[in-house]
Order: structure tokens, then sequence, then C-alpha cells
């Protein structure tokens, strides 16, 4: 997030897209929740479904899945057209705009409609609501995200903002909400094939080079970025990638296109899983590690807000598992030995994998990472700090981009509609959309078995439209098959009318009614995200 | 009134909105979870999974001994002889086929420390940047 959560109930207008807030990330749905009643704040939903948020909603538009790039060029040629675009802030602070204006020329309401099916009414309405806000707040979930045009859709929120001065002041900003409690550290820490701590590319010689001096590496980093989870499986199942060290994932449940994870498992020659339980990819590992759980370590997550917080120990460890960060320590060692690296050339003193704890490895983090390099866990004990925190003295940062950019200038982006991977056909006529519900957690390792939790939601279902549902000769409760062109899952059917026509919609938390056995693998060519909210499938009865 | 061995302040593990939590203990058993009301980002709000989904820490499925693969099954094996499996066998892969025929998955439910060691292993060690987590999925 640019802007805090704390400063959400401070916009004047919310623009929530992509994202099923009160099921998803709950209490930031409170938030939203007191702007809108509270102080008044209007909030334009974008989400074919009637999810919570509606009924907050001064505004909802259901566009067709996989259509955003149309809706949100034409609210930009609205604001151009009505001379709602911010003139000086263009002037001062973004560059492209003449760029941005030719691509929407033709980007009338009228030609949206006829792609997104949202009247063209509505969408002027929208676009004047969140054009003519004093503070104007976007947020977005994995509804923009997994998509073969997600960054384009990212970039389509931030020509909205760049257009409209919402940067930079409280109540504003462009705002993802992440998904992990720690996806958003995982990135920052460098767990990504491109980059290490902070975005630092692995590109850049000079940075390669700050970091195997730090860590006295006797291998060279590699220049060129890796590969990501999805080229990685494709990398196993063409026999390039031969071991592959899983730590507290279940990519076999989690990643799209599910028969073809479990055929790259299967043929990976090493696999190496790390975790609390004995998960689905695990049960393919040739060595299963047992780590601990949150509750009984010691270390640091990230929030959505970049908001850097202490996990404390809290409970003694069970049985012989081990701290995940002793476990990966004792390989370093190991490998480090076999590697042959001469401690003694290292000019950093913790780089013999014999850290004291937690708190040495966050040290030698913000030595390496100068966005980080003012946070110590003495100053964590006094609470969480959000980052860029440069120096001991900086109090971290609420709200980027307050005088300028990172790149300096805010670039728009001109964007061209493109439909996605796989659209409804005769063969399968119904769109597969899949999502989280509240009292669940991903793939289930964690919630299902909370007693309670697996009390209030004890299965999954397949929702789909009641009108279709009746079509089909389909009642609540019937068990149902859908299917797609890369597999099959089964379960019971709930018909809704928070369903637009045509869609079906299912949560992925539950192992026996896959929903990853449906979705596309398809994936976004700059951030390989794949298209998890847009698959064809059909229905039938069992 | 059951009463706290002790109350440790720590994150929620669940979504990204990172409450903060007070996990109230008692015989090594969490009972009760509440959260502060000085929160900066909950206020003291926490979700159904954030107040009640605990009951994983306890699971009696939790691993608490390595495993290596004989055949079909996994057998329980010691700590040192699982590690030097790992290691050895990872050294021999990259020695027969090259550092980028290795891979690592990190973790989003992981720590930042965790996180940023795994990648060092990989990318100081092992010499690959193949390293990615499920942010994309």
């Amino acid at each position: 997030m640019t802007n805090s959560i704390g400063d959400i109930h401070l916009a004047d207008v919310l623009l929530v897209t992509g994202s099923n807030t009160t099921e998803a990330h709950p209490v930031i749905s409170l938030e939203m929740k007191k702007a809108v009643r509270q102080r008044g704040a209007q909030l334009i939903l974008i989400d074919p479904r009637e999810i919570e948020l509606a009924d907050f909603a001064a505004i909802h538009l259901r566009p067709r899945s996989g259509t955003d790039i149309a809706l949100l060029n034409a609210m930009v040629h609205v604001i151009i057209a009505e001379g709602l675009a911010k003139k000086e802030f263009i002037a001062a602070r973004t560059e492209n705009f003449d760029a941005l204006a030719e691509a929407v020329k033709d980007c009338t309401p009228q030609w949206a409609e006829d792609i997104t099916g949202i009247p063209a009414g509505m969408l002027i309405e929208a676009a004047q609501v969140y054009g003519r806000a004093g503070s104007a707040a976007i947020f977005w979930a994995m509804g923009i995200t997994q998509s073969t045009h997600g960054t384009d859709n990212v970039q389509a929120l931030a020509n909205l903002a760049l257009l409209t001065g919402n940067f930079g002041r409280p109540g504003t900003g462009v705002n993802p909400l992440r998904g992990q409690n720690n996806v958003q550290g995982a990135c920052d820490m460098g767990g990504l094939p491109n980059v290490l701590t902070a975005y630092q590319s692995v590109t850049d010689e000079a940075i390669r080079t700050k970091f195997e001096t730090a860590w006295g590496s006797s291998v060279k980093i590699p220049a060129k970025p890796g590969l990501t989870v999805t080229e990685l499986m494709n990398g196993a199942l063409h026999g390039t990638l031969k071991a592959l060290y899983v730590m507290g994932e279940n990519p076999f449940l989690s990643d799209p296109n599910m028969n073809h994870v479990e055929a790259a498992l299967r043929a990976i020659e090493f696999l190496v899983v790390q975790d609390i339980f004995l998960n689905e990819t695990a049960q393919l590992a040739d060595v299963v590690l047992p780590a601990v759980s949150f509750a009984e370590k010691e270390g640091t997550f990230t929030n959505t807000e970049r908001r850097i917080q202490l996990v404390r120990p809290a409970l003694p460890i069970i049985g012989e598992a081990r701290r995940d960060l002793d476990i990966i320590c004792d390989l370093g060692k190991r490998l480090s030995r076999s590697n042959g690296s001469a401690s003694s050339d290292v000019i950093h003193t913790v780089t013999d994998w014999n850290y004291t704890g937690a708190s040495a490895v966050w040290d030698e983090i913000a030595i390496l990472t100068p966005t980080m390099s003012g946070i110590t866990y003495g100053r964590l004990e006094r609470g969480g700090i959000q980052w860029p925190c440069p120096t001991p003295e900086h109090p971290g940062t609420p709200i980027m981009h307050k005088e300028k950019f990172t790149r300096g200038l805010g670039r728009f982006t001109p964007l061209i509609f493109r439909e996605p991977a796989e659209n409804p056909d005769d063969e399968y006529p119904f769109v597969l959309n899949t999502g989280r519900v509240l009292q669940h957690w991903h793939g289930g390792t964690m919630s299902r078995r909370s007693i309670g939790l697996n009390w209030v939601v004890p299965e999954g279902e397949i929702q789909i439209n009641t009108d279709d549902g009746q079509g089909l000769d389909i009642a609540t409760g019937d068990l149902i098959r859908v299917s797609s062109r890369r597999g099959e899952a089964t379960g019971k059917a709930r018909l809704t009318d928070k369903l637009p026509r045509g869609m079906v919609f299912m949560n992925f938390h539950f192992a026996e009614i896959p929903a990853n056995a449906l979705t596309n693998d398809a994936v976004d060519p700059v951030a390989k995200i794949p298209e998890y909210k847009v698959a064809a499938v059909r229905i039938e009865r069992v | 009134m059951i009463k706290p061995d002790r109350i440790v302040a720590t994150t929620c593990p669940y979504c990204g909105v990172g409450c903060n939590l007070h996990l109230h203990i008692k015989d090594d058993l969490v009972y009760k979870v509440t959260s502060p009301f000085d929160s900066p980002s909950n206020h003291g709000n926490l979700c159904v999974k954030g107040r009640f989904g605990y009951d994983f820490i306890h699971s009696k499925d939790r691993l608490t001994q390595p495993l290596m693969r004989q055949g079909e099954r996994l057998v329980p094996a010691k700590w040192d002889e699982a590690m030097g499996h790992v290691a050895d066998r990872l050294l021999e892969i990259r020695e027969k086929y090259g550092p980028d025929s290795i891979g690592f998955l990190v973790s989003a439910k992981c720590t930042n420390e965790e996180n940023y060691l795994m990648q060092k292993v990989a990318r100081g060690l092992i010499g690959t940047n193949n390293i990615d987590h499920c942010a994309r999925l």
C-alpha cells in the first residue's frame, strides 16, 4: 500500500476492485465501513459478485470477468473529457499524459458498455465521483492481479490516481491488499527470482558485488533472473529442474492447473519440504523437515501497509521439530563447508551461519538494505515501523510518494484492452471465479484444523446463479461436477442471487473440491501471475 | 476464570493486515487470543480466524521428526542424517546439472529473517536465482 490502514477513514471516496475485503481482509473492511457510515465517504465497488461491501457502496459496477481495462480506460476517458483531471499535479509530477489521452480517445462509456456490460451512465457516474473527490483511495487484491493482463490492470488503476492527483496525501493512494501475513516481507526479503532485498536488482553488478562481499560468497550470484513458480513447475516437467526445496508452502494445492503441478512434483528428482504438517506436497517429498509454527519462533512479519512487526516465541517447540531459522543455518553451514568458503575473507562478521538469533539476521538485512537500515529489534520492541526507514532517527513512512515518486515523475501507461486467455464458449459455457471465505485460509492447513472454524464452515461448495441452476434442474445441495479443459471437481451446489448469470464461484480452501484442478495456468506476461479469476467451465449433475 | 501463565504479544499468522495479538497461555496451551486497543493496524479488532483459529498449533498432525523416503514410504530419521542427505544431494545435483537445476520456494507464511536466509542459501551458496513463493498465487 502507498498509504496506511490508519488513513482509510480519511478518504472521501474509496474505490474497491477485485477485493472481497470483508472475507479476505476483514479488519481492513471495518475501516472501509467506518469511512462510509461514520464519515459519509462514497464507496465505488467494482466486482461482478454482489459481495457484502455492495451493501455499503454508492455505486456498484459489475463487469464481465476480465474486462477491467475497458472499464478503467473509460473512466479515464470521462475524467479527461469532463475536465476533472488535475492539471497542476499532472504538469508537476507526471509524464506521458499525452500518450494516455491519445490511447483512451476512443474508449467512450458506450464502447466500454458493449465490452463490460456496465451501463454507460453508471460508468460516467463512477468516473465523476472518483474524479471530483478531494481525496480518493484505490484498493485491490487478487481480482485485479490474477489475470493475464494483471500488470495492465494495476497500471490502469495507477493512471486513475495520477490523473486525479490522488497520491501522497492522507486518504489517497494505490493500495494493494496483500494476501498472506508475510507476502509483503517475502517479496521485500528477495524471495523473488529477479531481486535481492528491497527490490535491489540481480542484474545490477554493483548490487551483486555488495551482497557477495558481505556474504563472503564462494559462488557468484548469477546476473540472470531465475524462474518463477510456474516456470519452475514447467522446468520440472521438462526435466531441467532436478531439485526443489519448498519451505512453508503447498504448491500442490495452491498453484493453478493442479494435475500439471502434481506431474511436475512427481518428476522432480529430489524434493525437500520444510513444513509443520505433512501437506500434499510433503507427501511427495524425498526429505521432510519438521519446522515450527509462528507461536514457537522469533522474527518479523511485514504487513500490507509495509509495517514490520515482531513475532515473539510463546510456546516450547513440539517434539524434535526445529525452528526454520535453525534448519536453514544448519543447511547453510553444511553447504558452505562443502563449498570451502573462506570465512577469513569476509568483511561482515555474521556470515558463518552462526547467528545468535533472529535479531542478528535482521541486523545483516538492515546493513544490506538501505530502505530498512534504520530499523532494529530494539525499535520494533516499541512498535512496528513502516519502511522506507533509512536512518535510526527516521520515524518510518506511513504515506509514500509525498514529494516525488520512487522513479521521479509518475508515468502514465497507455493501455489496450485484451480479452482474457479463455472465455466461455459452447463447450464450456460458464466462467469460473475463485476466492476466499472468511472462516478459512488458503489450502486450509491451519483453518481446517481449528475446530470452531471448521464447525462454522465444514465443507466447500460450488456456487451458481439461481436462474442458471434452475435452468439446469440443479438445486442447492445437489452434487454437481465442474469441468474445465484441465480437470474437474465435484461438490455440492449452492444457488445464489449474488452471482451474475453465467458465473460459477468456488473457494480454494478444500482439497476435496479442488478449484485449482480447473483454473487456467495462463500467466500475465510481466508478473507471471496465473489467471485464476477467469476459466471456462461446464457444470452437470452427478 | 482461567489465569494465564503468560500473555505473549505477537503478530497474526493469517492475512496481510498484520493484526497485533496477545496470546493467553496456560500450561503451554493458547486458550484465548485478544488484541490491544492501541494496535496501529487493527485497533483491537480481530476477525474470526485471528481470534479463534489457533487449534492448528496444538494439532496432533504436527510433524515432530524428520522423514526420509524409503521407496513408497516416508520413515522417521535423525536430523543429522536428513540434513546431511539434503546437503549432499543438492551439491551432487549442482555438480551434475549446474546450479540452475535447483529451485527454492520460500514462504509468505515464514518470517522475514527466514526468507532472507533461504534466498541467501540459494544465491550465495548454490548460485541460483531460482527463488520464488506464492505471491503470484
